[in-house]
């Protein structure tokens, strides 16, 4: 169970000051992993077993998921939105615990927003990767979350880095996470080719997601992408009926 | 992990990896069984259950074969399979591939599960690293290929899936039935085709 969370904040005589909250109220209670068997409250927590993905082309990124949120077997949200803002030009993307990855998500989102401040300029890529992996290895006991970090910044342009659950943190041109990736790793094997152009990362990431969706239980509903550029952001959907279809 | 497609030839194939534990024990092993003349098996699972009901479906095929004084049919012998499989279901842990070609029905290809479960397919993969292709195979499959496309489509898939499963590798079996004959085509681990990543 997490026990304390430190809160960079400033107190009023300017020296950094750090709170250990007891509470898990603040940034929502991280549940426990694995409940004892029998024990009633383990029914079913929500989980975003989930297919996401992200590519790097030249000049930016494309991100994409599914929008299917589990309760057990019943869809406790089918058009959930899976690609979290972090910062303006730096997205997230989650699979595993929904309460978890959200509590991870805002308060990178918090720290980020600070960081940026005291730099007066837009945060790096590579910063939140290196925020998110800070905090799921820290708590790796406690967390299920595998997150897929991207954006772009103005040192290395677009960037992919991925933080599977554990808290290791690399970065790849093309990564995929969730349940629903391992259908799609020979497809992402055989298609990805370097140098693709905006329009053919979103061709592919969409193919492959509808390709997860399709064998994957946990994974379906719509295709949420987004297109993550220095000129700014362009989301899309892709809905059930829209999906690319393959002939088997 | 084994692929397999049903047209007008059906290449079977699989990788040849087997494993005591951890340790592997043997890099060339050919996975691909024959229960009769044009019928062929892939094995998954515990080779040493999956090599006993092998040979006992080999026997009460041939059996059956001089009974009805023809070649038995795919079907009949993915039954037999399916029987010896569920009726013993807890004991044993193998899954196969029976595919094969006769003159009722031509080439076909069937799904005997480790439950016991037959199903007929167009084509069909398994074994543990056929989840990492089930996408890719998706994707690329297309009724009525060619011999060569089969041939092609085939080494591609197991040559990714032996790319991300650490239990899957070797060498590649296929053998390529048809209504002429058996064709058994092995490609060694070098030979396989690169992907960007290599």
């Amino acid at each position: 169970m997490l026990k304390c969370f430190t809160d960079n904040r400033f107190n009023t005589h300017g020296q950094r000051l750090t709170v250990h909250f007891d509470s898990p109220n603040l940034y929502g209670a991280v549940p426990e992993v694995s409940p004892a068997k029998g024990d009633p409250s383990s029914a079913h927590r929500p989980i975003n077993t989930t297919t996401i993905m992200a590519v790097e082309f030249d000049g930016g990124v494309v991100i994409g998921a599914d929008s299917r949120t589990t309760t057990g077997a019943y869809i406790a949200n089918r058009v959930t939105d899976k690609l979290t803002k972090v910062h303006e030009r730096i997205f997230c993307c989650r699979s595993g615990s929904a309460a978890d990855t959200q509590a991870i998500a805002e308060a990178v989102s918090y720290q980020l927003g600070f960081h940026s401040i005291e730099l007066d300029e837009p945060p790096l890529v590579q910063t939140a990767a290196n925020l998110f992996k800070q905090m799921c290895y820290r708590y790796r006991e406690e967390l299920m979350a595998g997150i897929i970090v991207a954006g772009w910044d103005k040192r290395k342009g677009g960037q992919v880095y991925t933080v599977p659950m554990g808290g290791m943190l690399v970065r790849q041109p093309v990564s995929v996470g969730g349940s629903g990736s391992s259908y799609i790793y020979g497809f992402i094997d055989s298609n990805y080719k370097t140098g693709m152009t905006k329009e053919e990362c979103l061709r592919f990431t969409a193919d492959a997601l509808a390709l997860a969706m399709e064998r994957d239980g946990s994974s379906g509903g719509v295709v949420r992408l987004a297109a993550i550029t220095e000129a700014g952001l362009e989301r899309s959907v892709i809905l059930g009926n829209q999906l690319p279809s393959f002939s088997a | 992990e084994i692929p397999q497609h049903s047209l007008p030839v059906i290449p079977d194939s699989t990788t040849s990896l087997a494993l005591s534990g951890s340790y592997v024990s043997n890099k060339m092993i050919n996975k691909l069984i024959q229960v009769h003349d044009k019928i062929f098996c892939c094995i998954a699972g515990s080779l040493a259950d999956a090599q006993a009901v092998t040979k006992m479906a080999k026997f009460q095929l041939s059996f059956h074969s001089i009974q009805m004084e023809a070649p038995p049919l795919v079907k009949a012998a993915a039954s037999v399979l399916k029987e010896l499989c569920y009726n013993n279901r807890e004991e044993l842990q193998a899954g196969f591939i029976t595919a094969g070609w006769d003159r009722k029905r031509g080439p076909q290809v069937y799904t005997v599960s480790m439950g016991g479960m037959l199903i007929s397919q167009p084509f069909t993969i398994g074994g543990s690293g056929s989840t990492f292709i089930y996408g890719y195979a998706d994707a690329k499959f297309k009724p009525d290929m060619s011999r060569e496309e089969c041939l092609q489509f085939t080494t591609n898939a197991l040559t990714l899936a032996i790319g991300r499963d650490n239990v899957s590798g070797g060498v590649v079996h296929m053998v390529v039935i048809t209504e002429d004959g058996v064709e058994h085509v092995v490609v060694p681990g070098d030979k396989l085709p690169k992907f960007h990543d290599e």
